[in-house]
């Protein structure tokens, strides 16, 4: 029993970017970025002169901007992975949970009701299609 | 010989070992996560096992896009606690169990499993929010420890099916073993979450019931579950579920539940545990 590799099934998920090969590829660069962030020196680095820093890493110019202005849904789509993303989140102090206050446009005071509240309904979350119909 | 005496599995929310960390466990957020870990306490404590064997991820850690194993299993005689951006957990060193790590490993490649051998690895949260929550907080950890990384960050996973399937060859690895040791193993990560993008924080409570159900009495069920239904239902970092598809495929056919616990939020995140013992429900 074999599963499809046919990645058209989960791109109908609506705002979720599957860390796949094509993402991958496209993202190593600033993934491995985000992966320096682990050492305090580096952090150090970066902070003292971010421009400078992301420089070392051959990265696409709009990868370059999205992590100087903190587009983190952009340096999802452009190929981040959350994991490592948050690498650069965690360097600025901010915690899992309100980093993924920020990728959903919503407060972190707005987003931790709605998890103690049960979390984000998974009914008209499912496909991209609902996402359309609900606006 | 050596046998499996138990499973452990839960979520290993990093948030958890920062509340334990910090000394927040009593708080109204963090209490009903916590009372649901006493009972397990005291059941690990009374088995006394000689070696753990924690099935985990790593979280950018150890591994990063350099190297992207399947399957590592960590042969070491001790793991060094991650600094995964913020600082070590104060938590003790990781201990391993070499020689049977060793003797797992050529068991398991000789049974067509051909997983990737570890002699050097920091561990992340993945397994030591784990072994806190097992354990508590401790100067030492009780008995020595083999993590099994898997691999849920590069997309795509091993499948559910795969994973249950190591299981079972990791249950005929330990056996093998000349030693009469006794093994408790960890599944770990989930249950439902996302961390990323648009839908994060999305939570399904009755897909995560569903799983725990299906785990104890139809593995098969829950092993035959496709990654985009994970990805779908559970949110996409709740394709971690399929690494407790390997701590079940170590234990018998027939489980008896001795814990479960769920809960939500922890953070992003709902809380799942189970223990399960070979053997018929009382």
């Amino acid at each position: 029993m074999t599963q499809s590799h046919n990645c058209a099934d989960y791109h109908d998920i609506p705002g979720t970017y599957v860390f796949d090969a094509e993402q991958s590829r496209k993202g190593y660069h600033l993934n491995m970025f985000c992966m320096s962030l682990r050492s305090a020196a580096n952090r150090d680095a970066f902070k003292a002169d971010e421009a400078a820093y992301v420089d070392r890493f051959p990265m696409t110019a709009e990868q370059r901007q999205a992590i100087l202005t903190r587009d983190w849904n952009e340096m999802l789509r452009l190929g981040g992975n959350i994991y490592y993303t948050a690498k650069l989140a965690m360097t600025d102090g901010i915690t899992f949970q309100d980093l993924a206050a920020k990728m959903t446009g919503v407060s972190r005071d707005d987003y931790r009701a709605m998890m103690l509240a049960g979390g984000r309904p998974i009914d008209g979350n499912r496909t991209k299609a609902e996402w359309a119909k609900n606006g | 010989m050596a046998k499996i005496v138990g499973a452990y599995a839960t979520s290993h929310v990093p948030a958890i070992g920062v509340a334990m960390d910090q000394g927040l466990t009593d708080e109204p957020y963090w209490k009903p996560v916590f009372a649901g870990y006493e009972a397990s306490r005291q059941w690990i404590a009374d088995l006394k096992p000689d070696v753990a064997i924690v099935v985990y991820n790593d979280h950018a850690n150890a591994f990063s896009l350099e190297l992207i194993p399947t399957f590592a299993l960590g042969c070491a005689a001790g793991f060094d606690i991650a600094d995964e951006g913020m600082g070590r957990r104060p938590v003790p060193p990781v201990l391993g169990a070499p020689k049977l790590a060793w003797s797992m490993a050529q068991s398991l490649i000789l049974d067509e499993f051909d997983i990737t051998i570890v002699n050097q690895m920091e561990v992340d949260h993945g397994l030591t929010v784990p072994l806190s929550l097992a354990f508590g907080q401790v100067d030492a950890w009780p008995c020595p420890v083999i993590p099994l990384a898997v691999n849920v960050v590069q997309y795509p996973p091993p499948t559910g099916a795969r994973c249950l399937k190591l299981g079972q060859a990791i249950r005929r690895a330990v056996e093998a073993f000349d030693e009469d040791l006794r093994v408790v193993i960890f599944g770990t990560g989930g249950m439902s979450h996302q961390l990323q993008g648009e839908r994060a924080g999305l939570i399904n409570a009755d897909f995560d019931n569903r799983f725990l159900d299906l785990l104890i009495d139809d593995p098969a069920a829950a092993a035959s579950i496709p990654h985009v239904d994970y990805l779908r239902e559970a949110g996409s970092e709740g394709v971690e579920l399929v690494m407790w598809l390997v701590m079940r495929g170590a234990l018998a056919p027939q489980v008896k539940t001795i814990h479960r616990h769920y809960h939500v939020p922890a953070s992003n995140t709902a809380v799942g545990h189970l223990v399960l013992e070979d053997g018929e429900t009382d």
